[in-house]
């Protein structure tokens, strides 16, 4: 077979190339310029942060031998090897596992309720008036921007040390997360059954009730158990400001150096982190159906 | 004689039978979920020791707290903070970067249009997955125990703890794209690495730049809070004031973190709009 690849005649490729030169000239100057206000900007940042990466290399091997070491006994032997020695405090684990699990149920569900009270009037299209929506977005917009942590620190403060904290902490993180989602579902929510309900003489609050809400439960709740998934993560470093939870034994075990309960805490959290993750994923699942799940 | 409306819920009834009777398992399923999230919701309020007066006790501390807050003054320390403040906009940056750069490579080993082969990708996947179960917080722990307390320590816990992050939202976005131009490089003559080169990551490097733009954003958060535990930035600063209970200087500075989020937001959101633009942001 004979290759059958038509070529232009010289002139007319030459101004082709010259053109196809030039653009591409064009954009390569472009990525250039980007990458070279990014090269400086790291640079900035290097200086910024004390980046030493001297001391990267040195201590690099530091970084592999504590992985050594939280995988070693303190018999000296490899941590599989004796796993009842190894995991020697896990009922005391489970139990603080099963309060860092109740801290971010209760968390979220009390941040749940409130963004749910919360959103109608952070959505456009149902607030009853500006000023309002307004206020609420961006009280939802404080609530969601503060770290969770921030606020454990300054609720153990005034809740005082304990579990308490930790769960008003993650339930206002959790209620401007989740409001402001609930709102953005609320924006998509079809009007006309609005319409439909307000032409009856129904009030606002009849309105969200019978032609907002039902479009949308299916929505709130794929996002809560998100949301659920994700809690579990942050109330399980709760513990290291005192807001109750698994952390509080993590953070001892790290600071005096059990390096074999570190793994074995670890360990268990990783455990539990996937059997939520899968859970919730199954459940949102079936609930509803594969779509919902991103 | 019946009413119209009543023959009509009749011949209604008649016509859809299983939506006017469901079975009443169907019907009880709600109510009984309602019924046992709440009991596991009052479990938990008491087992976590809520108590009435505990928490309105709480609220009236926290009232006050609130009232010494105001105004927000950084008294002396504005530079400090500043300084701290930028800290905490390098590790951001410096963290999502290594992250970005090391995460890419391995990406590709956890698509599954790359590797086909189950065997070889299980584990790679796995591997990301428990990197992104332990919390950026940890990490920072672990790491100022090998590099000592500071920044730097914050910069390598962004980056481990993104890196698991990246590793998997960048495989997915490899497995999302389109094989034909990949195929079309296979069939000029292209060895794998030109069909990765110049098939696939065309396609894949605006989505990841757009990712990485948004990591940068969320762990500006992130970075602010892993100075909690020592790892540098305004966390730290704000620890500190908050254990020495100076009220308008723990003000102050979460009005510096809101500002500075605020701010990369802003900027973020114009480059990703810029990078790959609207339609792909929304």
């Amino acid at each position: 077979m004979t290759l059958a690849v038509s070529i232009l005649p010289e002139q007319q490729l030459a101004v082709l190339n010259a053109a196809y030169r030039q653009a591409v000239s064009r954009r390569r100057l472009r990525l250039l310029l980007g990458v070279v206000v990014f090269a400086a900007a790291l640079a900035l940042a290097g200086f910024g942060a004390e980046v030493n990466l001297r001391t990267l290399f040195t201590y690099f091997g530091n970084f592999v031998s504590y992985f050594d070491r939280i995988l070693t006994l303190d018999s000296g032997q490899r941590v599989w090897t004796d796993i009842g020695e190894w995991f020697w405090g896990l009922r005391k684990w489970l139990r603080m596992l099963g309060e860092t699990l109740l801290i971010s149920y209760v968390g979220t569900l009390i941040g749940a309720t409130f963004a749910l009270c919360l959103n109608f009037f952070a959505a456009e299209n149902t607030s009853p008036s500006p000023w309002l929506r307004f206020v609420v977005r961006r009280l939802l917009e404080f609530a969601r921007t503060v770290p969770g942590i921030v606020f454990a620190l300054i609720f153990v403060i005034a809740f005082g040390l304990g579990p308490m904290a930790g769960v008003l902490a993650i339930a206002i993180h959790s209620t401007g997360a989740l409001g402001k989602l609930f709102s953005e579902i609320v924006e998509n929510a079809d009007m006309k059954p609005v319409e439909g309900i307000r032409s009856t003489g129904a009030s606002w609050l009849s309105c969200m009730r019978f032609a907002i809400v039902p479009q949308v439960t299916a929505g709130y709740a794929s996002y809560a158990l998100l949301r659920f998934e994700i809690n579990v993560r942050e109330a399980s470093v709760m513990g290291f400001v005192g807001a109750g939870g698994i952390g509080q034994e993590l953070v001892v075990a790290i600071r005096k150096f059990y390096y074999s309960d570190v793994s074995a805490i670890l360990l268990t959290i990783i455990v539990t982190v996937f059997i939520i993750d899968i859970s919730t994923g199954w459940l949102r699942g079936r609930l509803f159906g594969k779509e919902a799940r991103t | 004689m019946t009413s119209p409306q009543e023959v009509d819920t009749r011949e209604l009834r008649a016509r859809y039978p299983d939506v006017f009777d469901r079975p009443a398992l169907a019907r009880l399923a709600m109510p009984a979920m309602i019924v046992a999230a709440l009991a596991v919701l009052v479990y938990g309020l008491v087992d976590l020791d809520f108590s009435p007066s505990r928490f309105f006790n709480g609220l009236s501390q926290l009232g006050w707290i609130s009232l010494m807050m105001i105004p927000p003054d950084p008294g002396s320390s504005l530079p400090i903070y500043l300084k701290a403040l930028g800290e905490t906009l390098s590790i951001a940056l410096l963290g999502t970067t290594l992250a970005a750069l090391f995460a890419l490579p391995v990406s590709l080993l956890a698509a599954r249009n790359i590797v086909p082969s189950n065997i070889l990708r299980f584990p790679v996947r796995r591997f990301l997955d428990s990197i992104r179960g332990v919390d950026t917080l940890i990490w920072a722990l672990v790491w100022i125990n090998v590099v000592g307390l500071g920044p730097f320590a914050g910069v390598l816990a962004i980056a481990v703890s993104d890196f698991g992050a990246f590793g998997k939202l960048f495989s997915e976005a490899i497995e999302g794209a389109d094989q034909k131009q990949v195929e079309g490089i296979r069939a000029s003559g292209g060895s794998p690495l030109h069909e990765i080169r110049f098939g696939l990551l065309p396609q894949v490097l605006p989505v990841i730049a757009g990712q990485v733009l948004y990591f940068i954003e969320s762990n500006t958060r992130s970075a602010t809070i892993i100075g909690i535990v020592g790892a540098g930035g305004i966390g730290l600063q704000l620890a500190e004031q908050i254990r020495v209970l100076e009220w308008q200087k723990v003000s102050f500075l979460i009005l510096m973190i809101l500002v500075a989020v605020a701010a990369i937001d802003f900027i973020s959101g114009k480059l990703r709009f810029a990078i790959i633009g609207r339609r792909a942001v929304a």
